[in-house]
């Protein structure tokens, strides 16, 4: 899989060599060394705080290293700035896009490099060479198109051509398909394929073992800052990976018994949502959850469940539609978050920091969230703060939450750290159904696999859980069955069974009755 | 990526950081009396003497330090639910109004019945008038800052009316009441004092500072020991995790507001029944606004608002002896003085926090965390 004869004669595309980076007491990079092959696909793999982003940022000029040195084409450049990146030839497409979302395709790329005062010369210009460097690498995009209208996958593709109109011969990609559908990601890696067979270096920053495994030449594995292993992809296995990442052994599959379906717990009829514009967000969603199982809900992000999540939850009222939940309707009487969570459903929301938490409170003051009125948490009109501290201690120690400091701000654990702070609160009240989404976002390798136990210990007690996920490794490995959104539909149901990743695949695009 | 989040030890960030503030404030104000042609050194000394060096002058320090308590808890406790309510003058003038017509009306019943009815009444048409923004925010969308600016103009545009041409005595000219019944005058901290044995001066401090001392303590335990004040700050922090909750945001703003007026409106109880004995034109005098500062430099907590109300009572105190004694100095070297504490303390607050960082900085747990 490496690229042709003559890139082994070129020297390196990039050169790290002893780059070390400390932000007050942590070491973020330790003497990080690797060197990137002209003309590859390189991976930069580790778990999230292993350091890689420092790097890439150091690269990029976001960041300056204490020490060491960066090496393009074999030579010594210093890089203050990303304008001193470009310089060099570096390009970066960050995992949230840099785009103007009411500037056309075509703006956006030329933004800041348009060539003098006046924009209609710069604008031909540009378009004659874009339109070139379309062709040259399959990256059509419609230039004259709102950005905004685009799909992810072809912003994605203007973040790329920007990149590469600024005469970037590197690029870093950072988590870039965190946002595409299956089949995006197969174009994707099409493209990627193209960019280096016509001598374009890339570096691939993700924490997707699969993605690692399809496309990359040689992967850098970082852990805890420092560079823990170089190789040639096709010599390691996503095992080996996975432990070099993790600096042990991983169960990369979750371990669980076949489920035992029970009663309807949870019966979601006709719920239809739409947002501030009138435009439907959900629409006619229909599904029941019963005990003892997971059922699982995969889409692209964006494509409703969210919304869906917030209906059940509470957070959103439908515009109609029926939840069905023990001897409740709980759109028709309207009930709040609060009183859903007495009745026994909880919920770990999608985006942690945004909804599930405050950020500045202490660890004990984030566990009683939703729960503020619990008598046990209160002693007359009081809070017990000696109670709340006591239960917090007892749910770190059984989440495993370190440090075990339930004064501690939580802004000041690590986001896996969070994120098991967040279910501790949300399951350790044995709730009936439980809602949750993304458990595992933005968590590292350990604390995914302790969080997707906790899931599975949940199901086999006999509730019901609807987990909402993005990563479809999750989807597979965790649920008993599966609903696939597009659009705001649910386009398909498949059991556990007769599900694979091509028809999920289909379905998320969009292609009705592909599961069937 | 391991973030870090370089933090100041607590004590540097409660103490330390006003406290330089305050010296950087007042090494300026030193320069501008020194252009004025008087010496900063006897100034300052003028001024802490005025504040402090005498039983008289701590008295007055601390009656004009009550109102700026009361104002100052209500600008903080809006602050925790993520409001930012200037609208304490409007609010102690319309509660003064209520403190007023009780003792008005009541002005002959015995103080232990007339003094429960005005706390009542300060407080309930405070609320009564920061509930209406509160709700304009809450279900309309209005923002607060601009809705409660406008309230302030109009309580003062109503006072005036009221004063002018329907609670003014009769057959007089200035624009107040009659005085309140003698009953219903707040008891007087030298007279308090002397009951127990202890002679001090005659000043207009009054019990209406120990009534501003348990509303810190009141505001202390809501906010902080309540199952209320945990709901309040959680939607002032992150209004969308208390959506999460169940919590309402916009209940929240509504209670905010209610709870921030009623401390606002006590105001009047020092003010009119402590020392003035009637209700007259514009007699908060900015004590509202000054609230937004003492908040500000107090960190928004009781602790802190306590201890930077009795600056600005001092301050307050300090400056109009100042004025008396340095003829080239007027009243507005106060304001100046004033407006540099809040410059320093609060909108350059960060241009001493980065270098304190540096020299005393302590990384949060957080990269010994990261597993």
């Amino acid at each position: 899989m490496t690229a042709d004869s003559s890139a082994a004669l070129r020297s390196p595309a990039l050169e790290l060599r002893g780059i070390d980076k400390r932000f007050g007491t942590v070491h973020a990079n330790r003497a990080v060394s690797f060197v990137v092959k002209a003309g590859s696909v390189h991976g930069l793999i580790g778990e999230n705080g292993a350091g890689k982003s420092t790097a890439m940022n150091i690269v990029y000029g976001f960041h300056r290293a204490d020490a060491g040195e960066i090496l393009v084409n074999g030579r010594p450049v210093q890089i203050h700035s990303p304008q001193d990146a470009i310089a060099a030839g570096i390009g970066m497409v960050h995992q949230h896009f840099m785009l103007v979302e009411n500037f056309t395709a075509l703006e956006n790329i030329v933004l800041g490099v348009e060539g003098g005062p006046l924009l209609a010369k710069g604008l031909r210009r540009a378009r004659k060479e874009l339109e070139q460097l379309g062709r040259d690498y399959g990256l059509e995009v419609p230039l004259d198109a709102v950005t905004e209208t685009l799909s992810v996958g072809l912003q994605q593709r203007v973040e790329i051509l920007k990149a590469l109109y600024r005469k970037a011969e590197i690029l870093i990609l950072d988590e870039p398909t965190a946002v595409l559908t299956p089949r995006e990601v197969d174009q994707f890696f099409l493209m990627l394929r193209r960019l280096r067979d016509q001598g374009k270096t890339v570096l691939l920053v993700t924490h997707k073992l699969r993605e690692i495994m399809a496309i990359t030449d040689r992967v850098t594995v970082m852990r805890q800052g420092a560079v823990v292993a170089e190789v040639e992809t096709e010599t390691t296995s996503p095992r080996e990976l996975a432990e070099k990442m993790v600096g042990r052994a991983v169960l990369l599959k979750v371990d669980k018994k076949p489920a035992q379906p029970g009663g309807v717990l949870l019966s979601v009829r006709n719920i239809e949502v739409r947002d501030q514009h009138g435009v439907a967000r959900l629409k006619n969603a229909s599904f029941d959850l019963r005990a003892g199982e997971i059922v699982g809900v995969a889409g692209v992000a964006g494509n409703g469940q969210s919304e869906l999540l917030e209906v059940l939850s509470g957070m959103r009222q439908p515009m109609r539609g029926e939840i069905l939940f023990g001897d409740s309707d709980l759109v028709a009487e309207r009930l709040d978050p609060h009183q859903r969570r007495k009745l026994g459903l909880a919920h770990v929301p999608e985006d942690r920091l945004k909804v599930g938490v405050v950020a500045g409170f202490s660890a004990q003051s984030n566990l009683i969230l939703g729960y503020q009125d619990r008598a046990d948490f209160n002693r007359g009109v009081f809070l017990d703060d000696r109670a709340i501290a006591v239960d917090c201690e007892r749910k770190m120690v059984d989440y495993d939450v370190r440090p075990r400091l339930p004064a501690l701000r939580l802004s000041a654990f690590s986001g896996g750290n969070q994120q098991k702070l967040v279910i501790a609160r949300e399951v350790d009240c044995t709730p009936k159904v439980l809602l949750v989404g993304q458990p595992t976002r933005g968590v590292d390798i350990g604390a995914i696999e302790f969080i997707h136990q906790r899931l599975v210990a949940l199901r086999d007690a006999g509730k019901g859980v609807l987990l909402v996920s993005v990563e479809l490794d999750e989807i597979l490995g965790l649920a008993d069955r599966i609903l696939v959104m597009a659009a705001g539909e649910i386009v398909g149901e498949l059991s556990r069974e007769e599900a694979t990743e091509e028809k999920i695949g289909l379905l998320m695009a969009g292609v009705k009755g592909a599961g069937a | 990526m391991s973030t870090t989040t370089r933090q100041l030890p607590r004590w540097a960030d409660l103490v330390l950081l006003p406290l330089l503030g305050l010296v950087a404030a007042l090494l300026i104000s030193a320069g501008v009396i020194a252009l004025l042609g008087e010496s900063p050194w006897q100034a300052m000394k003028l001024l802490v003497d005025g504040a402090f060096g005498s039983q008289e002058s701590i008295g007055y320090s601390l009656y004009y330090a009550t109102n700026f308590i009361f104002t100052g808890l209500a600008v903080a406790v809006a602050f925790h639910a993520g409001l930012f309510n200037i609208g304490g003058e409007g609010q102690a003038y319309i509660g003064g109004l209520g403190a007023g017509l009780v003792c008005l009306w009541c002005g002959n019943w015995p103080f232990w019945a007339v003094l429960p009815l005005a706390i009542l009444a300060a407080a309930g048409f405070g609320a009564a008038w920061a509930f209406l923004p509160g709700w304009l925010q809450a279900k309309r969308g209005s923002h607060v800052v601009i809705t409660t600016i406008m309230f302030n103009f109009i309580a003062s545009a109503l006072m005036t009316y009221l004063l002018v041409n329907v609670l003014i005595k009769p057959g007089q000219q200035s624009p107040e009441t009659r005085e309140f019944g003698a009953n219903s005058w707040m008891p007087l901290a030298n007279e308090m004092l002397t009951k127990i044995g202890i002679n001090f001066a005659p000043t207009p401090l009054n019990l209406a500072f120990v009534l501003a001392m348990i509303a810190l303590i009141f505001v202390w335990l809501f906010l902080w020991r309540t199952r209320w004040g945990y709901a309040l700050r959680v939607a002032g922090q992150n209004p969308t995790a208390a959506l999460y909750a169940g919590i309402s945001p916009s209940g929240m703003t509504m209670l905010a507001m209610v709870l921030s007026g009623a401390l606002a409106g006590c105001l009047g109880l020092n003010e009119l029944m402590g020392s003035q004995h009637r209700i007259l034109i514009d007699f908060p005098g900015g004590a509202g606004f000054v609230g937004i500062a003492v908040a500000l430099m107090g960190r928004n907590h009781p602790v802190g608002i306590f201890l930077s109300a009795v600056l600005f009572g001092a301050l307050y105190q300090g400056g109009s002896q100042l004025t008396f004694d340095m003829p080239h100095i007027n009243r507005d070297m106060v304001v100046v003085i004033q407006g540099l504490v809040i410059l320093f303390c609060g909108a350059l607050e960060n241009m001493f926090r980065r270098p304190l960082t540096a020299l005393l900085g302590r990384r949060a747990e957080r990269g010994k965390v990261e597993s």
